[in-house]
């Protein structure tokens, strides 16, 4: 079981739409959303709970509209 | 079974920020096209300035092409120079302020073209200021003309049959030139396209600004850079292209590093 769980939050009217970050998430967190921004770019989204918070789409976000959050996840102990 | 957060539970703790834009970015939305490098070679410089606490006393020169609008994006001191005098401008201001740290971020039209003297002059003064130096092999912000950097038969708006190397000369490897002028000291090419190559960016940007400090020489780095618009690709077809033919004839790594 995953031991870390992470988040990722664009920044809509900041994303261009390159699509840089779908290529790069290993977990294939991130698609193309169908909706537009008010540039008239489809933004990139998460569209599953898989995110590990590598932050490898954020690196390459050559306009920095992604933020990456992380947590870790508290095992309980089995007796 | 251990309690998973929800989205709504992890976002709203700040703590839990592992990567974000630096703050020394402003709002102002970047004026590049979709997929540029330039976009990650301006966070990259900017989060190595915070990182290393240093916004107060850097100083850095815009040139003319696409980035110049640099100062625009870039939260701190900057100044525009005239196409290609970067470097000339970078000298006067470290020559005045010695203790500030002073970088010129320049194209290839504009280092390598219409600056070239300027930049081997600088290199030759072995100057104290760092250079990074996009290049993506076309002139982007004009409309995709043929650069010094242009590849052998490689298409843009003014060779459409491809770069004739008999009648247009060879690329222009201006880094592997002013790597052996005894003035500069840490010269390196890196590129920005996946996540490992954005790190060993870091690292060699990194470098460039702390060996600034020793007053050794000039700092050089070159970021390999994809132009989408120019080439007429995709960004991901273009970083595709840029690995399949940009790399062999600009290959990545360090060119010289202090002994």
């Amino acid at each position: 079981m995953a031991t870390v769980k992470g988040e990722i939050v664009v920044n809509t009217e900041r994303c261009k739409g390159c699509e840089l970050c779908v290529p790069v998430c290993k977990e294939k967190t991130i698609a193309m959303s169908a909706n537009l921004n008010s540039k008239g770019y489809h933004f990139a989204s998460s569209i599953n709970d898989d995110c590990n918070g590598c932050t490898n789409c954020a690196l390459v976000c050559p306009d920095g509209a992604i933020t990456v959050y992380r947590v870790k996840l508290k095992e309980e102990k089995v007796n | 079974m251990s309690y998973i957060p929800t989205r709504e539970e992890i976002i709203e703790d700040h703590d839990n920020v592992v990567y974000e834009r630096t703050c020394l970015l402003t709002d102002n939305p970047l004026s590049y096209c979709p997929g540029c490098g330039h976009g990650t070679a301006h966070r990259l410089i900017m989060e190595v300035v915070e990182e290393m606490n240093l916004q107060a006393d850097t100083i850095g020169v815009a040139p003319v092409g696409c980035s110049v609008l640099a100062y625009d994006f870039m939260n701190i001191d900057m100044q525009q120079a005239a196409h290609g005098r970067a470097p000339a401008v970078a000298t006067g201001i470290k020559r005045l302020m010695p203790d500030k740290f002073v970088f010129t971020y320049q194209g290839d039209g504009d280092l390598a073209a219409i600056g070239t003297g300027e930049t081997l002059h600088a290199c030759n003064r072995g100057e104290n200021i760092t250079v990074f130096f996009v290049n993506n092999g076309i002139y982007g912000m004009t409309g995709g003309q043929m650069a010094p950097t242009t590849l052998p038969n490689m298409k843009t708006a003014t060779s459409p049959f491809g770069r004739d190397t008999e009648s247009m000369g060879y690329p222009l490897k201006i880094t592997e030139l002013i790597a052996m002028l005894p003035g500069t000291y840490y010269v390196s090419r890196q590129s920005v396209h996946t996540p490992a190559n954005v790190r060993k960016a870091k690292k060699a940007i990194e470098k460039a600004i702390q060996y600034q400090k020793l007053k050794k020489g000039l700092c050089f780095v070159e970021i390999v850079s994809n132009c989408n618009s120019g080439w007429k690709m995709t960004p991901e077809e273009s970083n595709k292209w840029m690995e399949e033919n940009m790399f062999p004839y600009y290959p990545l790594g360090d060119i010289k590093v202090p002994k």
